[in-house]
């Protein structure tokens, strides 16, 4: 298999089938994530054996809840806090007001490099694109953001952003951008993944992280991570910034325990990862490392729209583990990119719908079977496929339409056959007529009906209906029952 | 209206009207009951599993250990901080050796190039470890700041044998965490690593490669607790 084409390539999330279909299509993505989902699943289930996973995920739901219903107090916790710790707090309505804030703290340093520890929410607001716009180089350091971006594609997993990438093309990505030799060794290509990014870290003037827990209690930014970037994104540059959705808070330090062991364990199936770095504030006069400014953005972009309605609220709980799509056979098969969103997966059908508008995204709520393995996996336990459902509802204008593009997904014809359909199911006699004579014309049914019938056989009405035959089933009782046979109708039916 | 006004005020005015807080039971992440030996055991067998080194050590002659630690390891230049009691012991049991002694309570922009390439292990206390996930929970210090235990490629943490507790939440409850954080906390659970490249699993990707926890015991019989030494 050769490696991916450079030059950037675009996914969207109008193009869902397309880009489903030629996913389906292309054997190296199919095995790519079914034996790397495969091994996540068995991780995980082998991780949680000795838990009582349900009360563990139990209290995960009601930690995020109970931060949920305080979220504003919260917020203003946090940032008394934080201010008193040293750290500035800034807030964006959108992922531009964020973009804006980020690049004016960049240019007031005369930042010319910036280095990036993972940060999902800053893949949701395109944050390079706008610094590189400004003349402000943006380098993510997470090996597998790294070579995406040296690949110029988008993360396929908001845990293992190069998931879809195999030994062969990550050895041509490193060979054909970074200069080394060519080679399949894993150990030598991360090693020399270290030490070009080591001098990226010592050269830059800012860094940027995300944020997986924000503490309000105490002031404090939690991140979670094995490789060590994170550390060095957040301790070598001079500024460091944090970036984190207005969801991300919690109540009290005692929160993040089970949370962060509800993390760990549903992500990558580890007991722990290898660091969880909790940063209260910058450098103090008599330390003699860590950055001298640290500063955290405060990010809405449709969150706020997301808290008003109570049951899309439970979207806002989710740790961004990653599970959901882990166990999604949809996801599975078709692969991060098709999605043609930040957030791809079960999660991301729930959660881009907000941010973009169901007139983009209206196929993505529909890209589930429904199986429930989303749901059963949550850490916090977000009722997904319900949420999926109501999506739905919403796409075709039947829900409440508290969602940005509600009714996207409606036509005029799809309208009027429901209707239709209603008015017969509740019209007996029109409906026994009906079928009936649908019954008696059936040959004329139509073998090809649209998409459905692409990977399906057309469905046919039956020569004779559900209530015909129940009638006829009961008469032969009744005759059985005339003649005084009263031992069933199987006595009856073999004869004498 | 700022930002953050219209944000506060768009979550204060919610559409299904105010939320109820639910309680929280902590049972589950806490009440372990283990016993010093089952804790040790523990935490031993947890962190090697994801590529920690453990040995066992006493109080009086762990800086023996450390020695030949360094020796086998090939280790030339060896940073650690002064006043802690761990870095004042191993000062004073190095001076006379090969392994020369980088000091870390500089400022880092004085000697940043140094601490990337030229230094070959980095030696830290730690506040205690946890048990169920096989942990080190640090306070970086002016003494021992930061990047101690980021940079170098070796880190050699030490650990007193009686200072691991069961869980995460227990060392934040029984320490007060809450109560004043330091400007940096960590747990460490092994040398840095990653998995990016097709799920193989690599050591050192821009932490230390190797972790090695020297584990002090009181008395003389480094194995008692159970350990080899």
């Amino acid at each position: 298999m050769s490696v991916p084409t450079p030059g950037v390539q675009t996914y969207t999330p109008r193009e869902f089938h397309r880009q489903a279909h030629d996913a389906l299509g292309n054997p190296q993505i199919r095995a790519n994530f079914r034996s790397a989902m495969d091994g996540l699943m068995a991780k995980r289930r082998d991780v949680f054996g000795d838990w009582d996973l349900e009360a563990l995920r139990e209290l995960g739901a009601n930690i995020r809840l109970r931060a949920l219903a305080k979220l504003p107090d919260l917020l203003e916790q946090l940032e008394t806090n934080c201010q008193a710790n040293g750290i500035r707090v800034h807030w964006a309505e959108d992922g531009e007001q964020a973009c804006r804030i980020i690049r004016e703290l960049c240019e007031a340093r005369e930042a010319k490099a910036v280095i990036k520890g993972k940060s999902m929410v800053t893949e949701e607001m395109h944050l390079n694109a706008h610094l590189e716009a400004a003349g402000i180089e943006a380098l993510e350091s997470d090996l597998g953001e790294y070579l995406v971006q040296l690949n110029e594609q988008t993360p396929s997993h908001i845990i293992m952003p190069a998931i879809h990438l195999n030994t062969d093309e990550i050895a041509g990505i490193m060979h054909d951008k970074t200069g080394i030799e060519r080679t399949r060794d894993v150990d030598t290509m991360t090693a020399a993944a270290r030490s070009q990014l080591r001098e990226r870290f010592m050269s830059a003037d800012v860094g940027i992280s995300g944020v997986n827990f924000a503490v309000a209690e105490t002031g404090t930014l939690c991140l979670v991570e094995n490789e060590g970037n994170g550390r060095m994104t957040t301790t070598v540059p001079p500024v460091h910034i944090a970036v984190t959705g207005i969801e991300k808070v919690v109540e009290q330090l005692r929160d993040v325990p089970p949370l962060y062991a509800l993390l760990s364990r549903s992500a990558t199936g580890q007991h722990v990862t290898t660091y969880f770095n909790m940063i209260s504030a910058p450098r103090q006069s008599d330390e003699h490392d860590g950055p001298e400014e640290v500063h955290l953005v405060l990010v809405d972009n449709g969150r706020s729209n997301i808290y008003q309605d109570d049951e899309l609220l439970d979207t806002l709980r989710c740790i961004r583990c990653g599970a959901c799509m882990n166990h999604c056979p949809v996801y599975t098969r078709v692969g991060g990119h098709t999605y043609g969103t930040t957030y791809p997966g079960p999660i991301g059908s729930i959660l881009m719908p907000h941010l973009m508008g169901l007139e983009e995204t209206k196929d993505l709520p529909t890209a589930s079977s429904l199986c429930g393995a989303c749901g059963e996996v949550c850490p916090v336990k977000i009722p997904i496929p319900d949420l999926l459902v109501r999506l739905r509802q919403e796409s075709v204008g039947e829900g409440r339409g508290n969602v940005p593009g509600a009714g996207a997904k409606r036509t005029r014809k799809e309208a009027a056959a429901w209707k239709g359909f209603q008015w017969l199911a509740t019209h007996p006699a029109a409906w026994r007529g009906g079928t009936a004579v649908a019954g008696k014309l059936r040959a004329l049914a139509p073998s090809r009906l649209g998409v459905w019938t692409d990977h399906r056989s057309a469905p046919k009405p039956a020569g004779t209906t559900l209530h015909a035959l129940v009638k006829r089933h009961r008469a032969g009782k009744d005759a059985d029952q005339d003649t005084g046979n009263t031992t069933g109708n199987t006595k009856g039916d073999n004869g004498s | 209206m700022s930002a953050r006004e219209t944000i506060l005020k768009r979550l204060r005015e919610r559409a299904d009207g105010p939320l109820t807080a639910p309680e929280s039971d902590f049972a589950v992440v806490t009440g372990r009951d283990w016993s010093a030996e089952e804790r040790l055991a523990r935490f031993e067998r947890l962190i090697t599993s994801v590529h920690g080194e453990v040995v066992h050590v006493t109080r009086d002659d762990w800086t023996r250990a450390l020695a030949k630690l360094l020796s086998d390891r090939g280790v030339n230049r060896l940073a650690l901080g002064r006043e802690h009691p761990v870095a004042a012991e191993a000062r004073a049991a190095l001076v006379d050796t090969e392994v020369e002694l980088v000091d870390v309570d500089r400022d880092i922009e004085t000697w940043q190039r140094e601490q990337f390439d030229r230094v070959d292990a980095g030696l830290t206390s730690v506040g205690g470890a946890i048990a169920e996930t096989g942990s080190l929970w640090l306070w970086p210090t002016p003494d021992e700041p930061r990047r101690l235990s980021l940079v170098p490629p070796v880190h050699i943490a030490v650990l007193e044998a009686d200072a691991i507790e069961d869980t995460f939440f227990d060392v934040i409850e029984s320490r007060g965490w809450a109560g004043g954080m330091p400007t940096n906390a960590l747990l460490i659970s092994g040398p840095s690593k990653t998995a990016d490249i097709e799920q193989t699993l690599a050591y050192g990707v821009h932490g230390p490669r190797e972790l090695i926890v020297l584990v002090r015991h009181a008395g003389a019989a480094a194995g008692d607790a159970g350990g080899t030494a």
